[in-house]
């Protein structure tokens, strides 16, 4: 399916997209959920879109799959605007764009089989294929993320565990051979140890050409597995671009903070803050001692400003400020 | 020793029998320690935590002492805890900065929790005062609805309501789950700040992010289907690691600074046991690795080196 | 492979459709719970009577068959009137009268609440808000008035109309339940689900909303019921009820009208007031049970 030759490279493109809510009563108030947001998405690229919540970046990924109107600007995929797309036009974008949501329990329809999302697809996209073939796809997409058919197939979401019910999800939207994949926190409600393997089959499935929009607030998942990142805060783009570059040059006080915050395992929070402030201090030339200082006359002045070696008293010279 | 757990088994009531969510539990934790409780979902963690302090059905009791500060925590009697509820054991549950109630002011709502333990709330003010100076909350929020403050203003608020009367022991149930990065930081900092200035004797942290632990907590508890895997200082569990699992679990973890391309991570195969019927013998032996005949047979919970407590049969026998 | 492990003896249990689950654990909790139990073997025992009842009865309800305001007896096994009629035949034919109201007007007004509480819940925006304003529109209308109005108009009205007057004013507290239940589960992920597989919105609100609604929608039916049972009583006493029917509150009606307060022909008016006053409340007993039923946080452990 995915290995099949595709000569065109798919673009997403984002153009100063917004979205205001209306709130108060009878919609008086306006408020701002997405603020004029730019980005592309390439063939086979995963980007991550980073934000804590309200950062608007679940909003970005529903106005990408059509879920929520957009109320300024343009996406477009290959260059045709999606807000333009009715009916059977629709019905094909969806062929090339689907997501995958957060709770996987709540993406299923409790009374029916997890089967049924399949019979879904079926029913909408290919009602003419017979049975045997079709059972065939479904076997092809269940191994290509991984699942036994034998073991999932015909059971009940209660009888699934979080991490194959995601990757049901995963195999599903494989069935339409999707050029674009939209991972809405898709991980953050499974164990620990299921994570990683939902995780490597995502990064698998760009090998093979799939372009993932990965949406996520831990930075650490983000920096596994994106070439690219976008940090998103209250709806506007705050700092953008090649994965590393942000994760260790954070520029954007934001990212700053983001980065320094982050529950780490191999630093603790002091040692990050204390390397966020060297770095600061290299470059603005500050005392070099600076970090571990403990004095209470410790200021702004002793970041920004190398202390000259002075005398103190006769025969003794200190290089720090605050001799006097 | 702050507080000691010997054997104890609680035990679901349902339809279907009895879930057996917390089987034969023994540890200990110093003045002082903020021990991190580490386990996926269905562990017992939470469980563990009710049963200190909440025992009610469909909770059942089985057997094991609970000893706090050397006197006896009688947790099957629901009456006899009241004593010790709020006074000297305290909890912070899930779900807690959600459950304050919407129509009372904050500061009415402290004053009825208060009376309702029959402490008078007048003499206790100036010390709520000041500890809402140490949280860094404005005095005024007293004043206010829980609706008007912020995700992080009400989980601080809970952490200074739940110490307001200097529990020895602190159980924080996933207080860090629902919160922004920068605010997790904030709380989890605060809880060790109250540690530090002997608000609270000794905590009991629980959640399933692990890299909080290693920034806050001193000893590391890792829990595995209703048992104990391994207990050991925070630097010794993340670093080197003994039990299988944890092991499993601590490379499964993403960290900044490790990509894909350069190292592939590994999950754990597998699911948990139900509850329901576990397995005899070592709960983890279908998923693990390195089973092999003896662990049908159940391992024990013993000290290998100091502080460092382990049920595993294979790794018994190097550290001895 | 580890789930196969611990099935043993509930093998077939755990093996079963959640739907035939689900069912056995409602029959579980059904046969446990004492108020759906005695409302559902009211309001059976009084479905039985109006069903076999008639069948013990020659006469029609309006002839005149005996002496006047006679007592109860092995004749007349409800008395007479005061006019001699039969008051068991009235009984129950209608009591038979009473329960076709109670189908077909509260079957009116479950469809029509079903039809815009669906619409009103899924679409949301403008198409709610104006749907909104006319459920409240009707809510408001004064019925009593509209029914003098109507009455004034038709002189001769059967219990047809009644029904169809009844189910096309009541609708409203149905439409207002079933949107807030459809708005509850349209943000629900896998409706978002069946929107990205192009699904159109009618289908996916009678596919996979719906049967998640379907005790909610049984409540909404049993309520309605009995309120339209009960409505029609309360039209029929003061006099706005069918004119060439016989129904519990026409008996009651005509029972006032024609002096059975005064000559103290209780047997006339006491058996259909107590019969309407034990039908609505079994009904809306047995709602409060099946609410119980359904829902596990309601029940009594």
């Amino acid at each position: 399916m995915l290995l099949a030759g595709r000569s065109m490279v798919r673009m997403l493109k984002l153009e100063k997209v917004s979205k205001n809510y209306r709130t108060g009563t009878f919609g008086g108030k306006l408020l701002p959920a997405v603020v004029d947001v730019s980005f592309n998405i390439g063939d086979g690229e995963v980007v991550s879109l980073i934000g804590e919540s309200g950062s608007g970046k679940s909003t970005i990924g529903k106005m990408i799959l059509r879920l929520l109107n957009i109320n300024s600007g343009k996406i477009t995929l290959d260059d045709i605007d999606i807000s333009t797309l009715k009916g059977a036009k629709l019905k094909n974008y969806y062929r090339d764009v689907q997501g995958v949501f957060q709770d996987p329990f709540s993406s299923y329809n409790p009374i029916f089989k997890a089967d049924r999302i399949f019979t879904i697809i079926r029913q909408e996209f290919f009602p003419d294929v017979k049975d045997s073939e079709w059972r065939e796809k479904v076997d092809n997409a269940l191994r290509a993320v991984g699942l036994n058919p034998d073991q999932v197939l015909n059971k009940f979401p209660h009888q699934l565990s979080g991490g194959q019910l995601q990757r049901f999800l995963i195999a599903r939207a494989l069935l339409l051979d999707i050029k674009l994949l939209i991972a809405d926190e898709i991980i953050s409600m499974l164990d620990a140890s299921t994570r990683v393997d939902v995780l490597n089959l995502l990064v698998e499935l760009k090998s093979r050409g799939l372009s993932i929009l990965f949406i996520t607030h831990d930075l650490s998942l983000g920096y596994y597995i994106s070439e690219r990142a976008i940090i998103l805060y209250r709806g506007c783009i705050v700092e953008m671009g090649a994965t590393e570059k942000i994760y260790f040059n954070p520029v954007h006080p934001y990212t700053q903070m983001l980065m320094s915050s982050v529950p780490r395992l191999d630093k603790k929070w002091e040692r990050v803050e204390m390397e966020l402030k060297a770095k600061q201090t290299e470059l603005t030339g500050g005392c070099v001692y600076y970090e571990r200082c403990k004095s209470p006359y410790k200021c702004e002045k002793c970041a920004l400003e190398r202390p000259r070696l002075r005398e103190f008293e006769p025969e003794h010279f200190v290089a720090c400020h605050f001799i006097e | 020793m702050s507080i000691k757990i010997k054997n104890l088994k609680v035990y679901y009531q349902t339809l279907r029998g009895d879930v057996k969510a917390l089987d034969d539990v023994t540890f200990s934790i110093a003045d002082g320690e903020i021990m991190g409780l580490a386990g996926e979902s269905g562990c017992g963690k939470t469980t563990l935590a009710n049963s200190l302090i909440s025992l009610y059905p469909p909770m059942k009791y089985i057997e094991g002492s609970v000893e706090l500060d050397n006197e006896k925590l009688p947790i099957w009697d629901t009456d006899k805890m009241n004593a010790f509820r709020y006074k000297k054991i305290s909890i912070i549950p899930q779900y807690a900065m959600n459950a304050m109630n919407p129509t009372r002011k904050i500061g009415k709502m402290t004053a009825e929790l208060l009376e309702s333990r029959k402490v008078n709330y007048k003499k206790t003010k100036p010390e709520l005062l000041r500890r809402l100076d140490l949280v860094e909350l404005n005095r005024n929020v007293l004043d206010m609805y829980p609706i008007e403050l912020s995700g992080g203003m009400k989980q601080r608020m809970v952490l200074v309501l739940s110490t307001l009367l200097n529990p020895s022991l602190l159980i924080a149930d996933e207080i860090t789950s629902a919160l922004d990065v920068s605010t997790q930081k904030a709380v989890s900092e605060m809880l060790v700040e109250f540690r530090n200035r002997k608000i609270v004797k000794s905590m009991i942290v629980i959640t399933h992010d692990i890299s909080i632990l290693y920034q806050i907590a001193d000893t590391i508890l890792v829990m595995y289907a209703g048992k104990l895997a391994e207990k050991a200082p925070t630097e010794k569990i993340i670093n080197s690691p003994i039990h299988p699992y944890t092991k499993l679990l601590i490379s499964s973890l993403p960290k900044v600074g490790v990509k894909y391309s350069e190292r592939k991570l590994t999950g754990i195969p597998g699911n948990t046991p139900l509850l329901l019927d576990p397995p005899s013998g070592c709960r983890f032996r279908e998923r693990c690795p390195v089973a092999f005949d003896k662990c049908i047979e159940e391992p024990p919970f013993i000290e290998i080196e100091k502080n460092h407590y382990v049920a595993c049969w294979k790794e018994y026998g190097k550290n001895a | 492979m580890i789930e196969q492990i611990h099935i043993k003896k509930s093998e077939k249990e755990k093996n079963l459709p959640k739907k035939q689950k689900k069912i056995n654990e409602f029959l579980y909790f059904a046969r446990r719970n004492n108020k759906l139990k005695i409302g559902l073997f009211i309001v059976i025992f009084f479905i039985l009577i109006a069903i076999i009842g008639p069948l013990f009865t020659d006469y029609e309800w309006r002839a005149y068959i005996g002496p006047s305001s006679q007592l109860p007896s092995l004749e007349y096994w409800l008395g007479t009137t005061t006019f001699g009629q039969d008051v068991y035949t009235q009984f129950v034919q209608g009591l038979r009268a009473s329960f076709i109201v109670g189908v077909i007007g509260g079957g009116i007004a479950t469809i029509i609440g079903i039809i815009i509480g669906f619409t009103a819940g899924y679409r949301g925006g403008i198409i709610d808000e104006s749907l909104n304003i006319i459920t409240n529109i009707v809510l408001v209308i004064p019925t009593f008035a509209l029914l003098l109005i109507i009455a004034a108009y038709l002189k001769v009205r059967g219990i047809l109309t009644e029904s169809i007057f009844i189910g096309f004013t009541a609708w409203p507290w149905a439409a207002r339940a079933i949107r807030a239940q459809t708005f509850s589960l349209r943000s629900r992920d896998f409706v978002d689900l069946a929107r990205i597989s192009g699904m159109k919105p009618t289908k996916i609100i009678f596919t996979e909303i719906a049967p998640n609604m379907m005790s909610y929608l049984l409540m909404t039916f049993i309520l309605q019921f009995g309120g339209a049972i009960l409505i029609a009583a309360t039209l029929d006493f003061i006099g706005l009820g069918p004119t060439n029917a016989i129904s519990l509150g026409l008996m009651m009606n005509y029972a006032v009208l024609w002096g059975a307060l005064q000559f103290g022909v209780w047997w006339w008016f006491v058996p259909p007031g107590l019969a309407i006053m034990l039908i609505v409340g079994a009904l809306y007993i047995m709602n409060v049970g099946l609410d119980e039923v359904f829902n596990p946080k309601l029940r009594e452990m």
